[in-house]
């Protein structure tokens, strides 16, 4: 690795570029709408809703407060929410019913925390940081037994840094879960830059039989690799497809004061979304992709200079989002309630960033990405903002979007994991 | 040679001891400034402006006994990183802290004293003797 220089450098007042709209969930505005990049444009007029800015004819309510760090989400049918929680001794899983308006709680259960939740063919699927485990359901969508599930996998790489576990499934009875890497750019695991192994047993998305109990790591799949860490993820069911969201790289400025400076280090690198083929390799930790120039750039750790471009044989992005905006959740939106521009697109979850400092943080929304014909399709659009209330920085913001589900009527779900909420966001003519 | 050094090795440290004296006679609030910039440079990024770090990821440098506690300690957590599952305060930081060696003691002290002294923070300040002394011991542990 190379260490950080003991010279103190300066810091540099750097004039931001860019327009922000809002005071919030948005980037530095390079006037570019090429084909794979995407700039935020906002959707006027907006009405303000539950604390929330959504475009007109929308709605946002607070469905339900004091939720023990709710990360991700699945909705029956009947209307029942499953929201997979942080906190283990029975507060893993909790059921919520939607009344319209407010949900009731009808019951929690499982002693793990973690992120990942799905339903599947008759199961709910739920992850704590290094298994994956099943819970049948009746014809209703009620857990039978919510205290003996199966256990699908277990012993997934776990070394605390990004080692939530989020989980989607494919109409072939496969299940697919994020590793992510415990690390943040390999440095410290490939200091001979021989090849960073930590992409062994990490840093990719694995797919394993999802009807198969008791798996190991050893016998998924290794489905794509040389991504650092995946968090929100939604099988795109127009391309039969996986597509993921990556959190890119941090620390461009720390690492390499000399090549970047503190206000590219906030906007480099790029928020990734992939659409994912089986092999596929995204190149962390030797790769980054760089929005601005819309490039794929060679990574100063491995004889990047800022300018040099990475090996055409990496996967690129099928769109570019700023740097460090966390892209938590993924959801593509099948619904019909929604105006028709919104069906097949995808509704991204910034969770809001904390590595671009000293510059103003920046996220902390949901954006909604128009996609035609299963590729993703110009500018992103600014739909739900203003969650991290006055302060925008992560330990003062009030609220952080996390999981996106969408309900049976076609409204959707976000979830709050800092502040416990949960918010419904309908449409009406 | 040997006994040169034996002979050289005490000065030196005698002397660092009074150039340390002389910095804290200069004032603290000099010794605050260098090591806001020291901060600024390398901790902020993770640990924030506030010192209040980010949930779940990077711990606070507020209200926390690694910062305020044994000084030694914390002297070895800039040297050499941090990468251990414990709770802070009930709460568990899955970020791994880098290791710093590569600052020099008075930079390391420098920005320790600013840390312990700033966000509400009020202990004692770290010296560059202190600094010198747990890297001498750090180096000679094979760290």
């Amino acid at each position: 690795m190379k260490m950080k220089k003991a010279s103190v450098f300066l810091l540099s007042a750097y004039a931001s570029a860019g327009l922000i709209l809002f005071n919030a969930c948005k980037s530095p505005d390079k006037g570019s709408t090429a084909a794979n990049d995407s700039t935020a444009t906002a959707i006027k007029p907006t009405t303000s809703s539950a604390g929330l800015t959504v475009p007109s004819g929308f709605s946002a309510v607070v469905l339900a407060e004091k939720l023990k760090g709710p990360r991700h989400l699945a909705v029956t049918p009947q209307g029942d929410i499953y929201v997979k929680q942080s906190e283990d001794n029975g507060d893993g899983i909790v059921v919520l019913h939607d009344d319209g308006g407010k949900a009731t709680v009808k019951s929690h259960f499982g002693n793990y925390g973690g992120t990942g939740i799905a339903i599947k063919n008759g199961y709910l699927y739920a992850t704590s940081n290094s298994d994956i485990y099943r819970y049948k359901l009746d014809d209703k969508n009620q857990v039978i037994n919510p205290a003996t599930p199966e256990t699908v996998v277990s012993g997934l790489t776990n070394k605390r840094m990004h080692n939530s576990k989020s989980i989607v499934l494919d109409n072939d009875g496969n299940i697919y879960v994020n590793i992510g890497a415990y690390s943040n750019i390999c440095e410290e695991y490939d200091k001979d830059k021989k090849g960073c192994p930590v992409l062994n047993d990490a840093a990719g998305i694995w797919q394993f039989k999802a009807d198969k109990l008791n798996q190991k790591q050893s016998d998924g799949v290794k489905y794509a690799t040389g991504l650092r860490n995946v968090v929100g993820l939604d099988w795109n069911q127009q391309d039969n497809q996986l597509f993921v969201m990556q959190h890119g790289r941090d620390a461009l400025h720390d690492l390499f004061p000399s090549l970047y400076s503190t206000k590219q280090s906030a906007d480099l690198p790029s928020e990734c979304m992939y659409a994912l083929k089986k092999g596929d390799d995204a190149g962390w930790p030797y790769v980054y992709y760089d929005w601005i120039q819309k490039k794929l750039m060679q990574g100063p750790e491995y004889g990047g200079d800022g300018k040099k471009e990475a090996d055409a044989k990496y996967l690129r992005p099928a769109m570019g989002y700023p740097g460090h905006f966390a892209p938590d959740g993924l959801l593509f939106y099948t619904g019909s309630q929604f105006p028709e521009k919104y069906k097949n697109g995808a509704f991204i979850a910034f969770h809001g960033s904390w590595n671009r400092a000293p510059e103003p943080q920046e996220g902390y929304c949901v954006v909604f990405q128009p996609f035609k014909d299963g590729k993703s399709d110009g500018q992103y659009e600014i739909f739900a903002d203003g969650f991290a209330g006055p302060k925008k920085t992560p330990d003062g913001a009030l609220h952080r979007p996390c999981g996106l589900a969408q309900g049976p009527d076609g409204s959707i779900y976000v979830t709050d994991d800092q502040g416990g909420s949960l918010y419904k966001i309908s449409y009406k003519k | 040679m040997k006994r040169l050094f034996l002979l050289i090795f005490p000065l030196a440290f005698f002397m660092a001891t009074v150039a340390s004296a002389q910095t804290r006679r200069s004032g603290t609030e000099a010794v605050m400034a260098r090591g806001q910039i020291v901060y600024k440079s390398v901790c902020l990024a993770c640990h924030m402006a506030t010192g209040a770090g980010v949930p779940h990821l990077n711990p606070p440098l507020v209200n926390t006994t690694y910062v305020l506690g044994d000084k030694a300690a914390l002297i070895k957590i800039v040297l050499n990183g941090f990468n251990e599952d414990v709770k802070i305060n009930g709460q568990s930081y899955s970020n791994t802290m880098t290791p710093h060696p590569d600052l020099t003691d008075r930079q390391m002290a420098d920005v320790l004293t600013y840390v312990r002294k700033s966000f509400g923070n009020k202990a004692s300040a770290v010296t560059v003797a202190e600094v010198k002394k747990v890297r001498a011991r750090n180096l000679r542990a094979g760290k």
